[in-house]
């Protein structure tokens, strides 16, 4: 987990094993002020106050096989170490919203990673959830709504080979961090 | 050698004795994704990384003790955990480098 979107990628599960219908991810990068702000959003079960408390304790797992889980602690660790700031909120009903900061000009900060990929891997493997991308980078925006493409698609599924290449390349071509 | 043996031998801070265990071989990483994936069990783990998902990666690895290395204190957390966990966690002054030859030299004894 040496890249910001594999940290995306693992909470983005989460929001699908939550049975979210639409997940909302935003990456917005400041350049001058030296943030970038993550935003993960779901409209899935959510957790009780207690749950949310424990969730960045990685002696807290939802999973059975095993008795710890890090996911969420490591992507708070990443962001703290850099002097960032990580938050999650959830309501049981209504959804779970985890917001990661991170300082860019930190020695430690790692790399944003092939964000893109993280996309196309969470919209084709997912075909069900409904996403909501948006990238920013300074005045440079870019918003890829799944939505849209279900209406014009009319009931062709997103990991139809012919479908698939195409969100991968619409999110290459409008990517904001790739040039 | 155990894990009590080596905190003798080396000279180690004692933040928490837990049960005595073999130690197998030593591991030096602080990138506790990569350590999480890679560590071998029963290893002696060195790293200057003291907070609390220190622990549960020595847990998830089965690691034979937590050597925190170049003076690192564990933060309040990880101490705690370590005790509920009855986990090793030894101190050292040295950094991962003369540490792990001298840990090298006692397992190769040994």
């Amino acid at each position: 987990m040496q890249e910001i979107s594999l940290n995306i990628l693992d909470v983005a599960q989460n929001s699908v094993s939550a049975k979210a219908s639409l997940i909302e991810i935003s990456v917005v990068e400041d350049s001058k002020a030296h943030t970038l702000q993550v935003m993960i959003r779901d409209n899935g079960c959510g957790m009780t106050e207690e749950q949310v408390n424990s969730v960045t304790d990685p002696f807290y797992t939802t999973r059975t096989t095993r008795r710890v889980g890090l996911g969420i602690p490591f992507f708070k660790m990443a962001s703290e170490m850099t002097g960032g700031f990580f938050e999650i909120r959830s309501k049981v009903g209504e959804g779970t919203c985890v917001t990661a900061s991170f300082r860019t000009d930190h020695i430690d900060c790692m790399p944003l990673g092939e964000i893109e990929e993280t996309m196309y891997s969470l919209i084709t493997m997912n075909t069900e959830t409904d996403f909501l991308y948006t990238a920013r980078r300074d005045e440079t925006e870019s918003v890829t709504d799944t939505r849209e493409f279900r209406t014009i698609l009319e009931g062709i599924p997103f990991d139809t080979p012919e479908v698939a290449a195409f969100i991968r390349n619409y999110l290459k071509e409008n990517s904001p961090f790739r040039n | 050698m155990t894990s009590h043996e080596l905190q003798k031998q080396l000279n180690l801070t004692v933040f928490h004795q837990g049960d005595d265990r073999p130690v197998v071989t030593g591991y030096c990483c602080d990138l506790l994704s990569w350590v999480m994936g890679k560590a071998p069990a029963d290893c002696a783990w060195v790293t200057v990384m003291n907070n609390n998902n220190v622990a549960a990666v020595a847990v998830l690895c089965d690691a034979a003790c937590i050597i925190l290395a170049q003076g690192a204190k564990p933060d309040a957390n990880l101490q705690k955990r370590a005790e509920l966990e009855g986990l090793n966690l030894y101190g050292s002054e040295l950094d991962a480098y003369p540490l792990a030859i001298a840990m090298g030299q006692l397992l190769k004894e040994a």
